[in-house]
């Protein structure tokens, strides 16, 4: 019994580890991209365009970002090593609602109360994508 | 303008390279060795398949057009609308790769379009 405890245990952590660091990837790049500024108005010749990706390229709140955003993979690779995807995807499905509460904490955007509804939703939308049966077609 | 190319480009791009990695490696068939002699070996193979390649190429398009729109518009804005990739992924993973969706399936998938109204409605 306590190996199967310990099993959910490590399900825990990384669907928390998955939760965080999914949505914190998205939050630096979000920042890291508000620093480089509008990419509209920055990007209106092709050397411009090869000069905004340098900048890209060269910030490091971008590369915290995908740091992050690989985190979040390894944790969800790791995961789906021995939980079943249909248990593994619905709650996941939260990370809509932890990127705009860390959205609203981190960076200071204001999120309207529709808004907000819109999230939930999307969460418990994704939550009923999730489960289902992984595997619908014949193994070949 | 923008926006809605580059969350078209999102989704599109991100779920059609997602659809194309699915259809390598169902290809390559189901990976039953972990250790990492045979995973290295199976990557391998992955490396070699036409669509892993054209998926990648989509997935890193999708990427940059979500790097883009967050340069114009919130995060908080931006995340819950790149949910409509399960639209496309349920839509793609019925036609494209053959898989029957269910009605269930369909319901989440309504569900996350409604959300996604609501959020774009509730711009502030």
């Amino acid at each position: 019994m306590t190996s199967h405890k310990r099993l959910h245990l490590k399900t825990y952590l990384l669907i928390l580890v998955m939760i965080i660091a999914g949505p914190l990837g998205n939050l630096m790049l979000g920042k890291g991209m508000k620093n480089i500024g509008k990419i509209t108005t920055e990007v209106s010749s092709p050397s411009e365009f090869i000069h905004v990706f340098v900048r890209i390229l060269s910030s490091g709140t971008i590369w915290l970002g995908i740091a992050s955003l690989l985190t979040f993979f390894v944790a969800y690779m790791l995961v789906l090593s021995w939980a079943d995807y249909s248990y593994v995807q619905p709650a996941s499905s939260m990370a809509y609602l932890v990127v705009a509460l860390l959205a609203t904490l981190l960076l200071g955007e204001v999120v309207s109360p529709l808004r907000w509804a819109g999230i939930a939703v999307i969460c418990l939308g994704v939550f009923v994508v999730g489960r289902t049966n992984p595997r619908t077609t014949e193994n070949c | 303008m923008f926006e809605v190319l580059f969350f078209s480009l999102i989704v599109m791009a991100g779920t059609g390279g997602e659809l194309c990695v699915s259809r390598a490696m169902k290809e390559i068939g189901e990976v039953h060795d972990f250790r990492p002699a045979a995973i290295i070996k199976v990557l391998g193979r992955a490396l070699r398949a036409k669509w892993m390649w054209i998926g990648i190429g989509l997935m890193t398009l999708g990427f940059f057009s979500l790097l883009a729109i967050l340069s114009l518009e919130n995060v908080s804005f931006v995340v819950p609308v790149t949910a409509l990739g399960y639209v496309a992924g349920a839509l793609g993973g019925r036609f494209f790769l053959g898989e029957r969706v269910n009605w269930r399936r369909w319901a989440g998938v309504f569900l996350v379009c409604v959300g996604v109204t609501l959020v774009v409605i509730g711009r502030t």
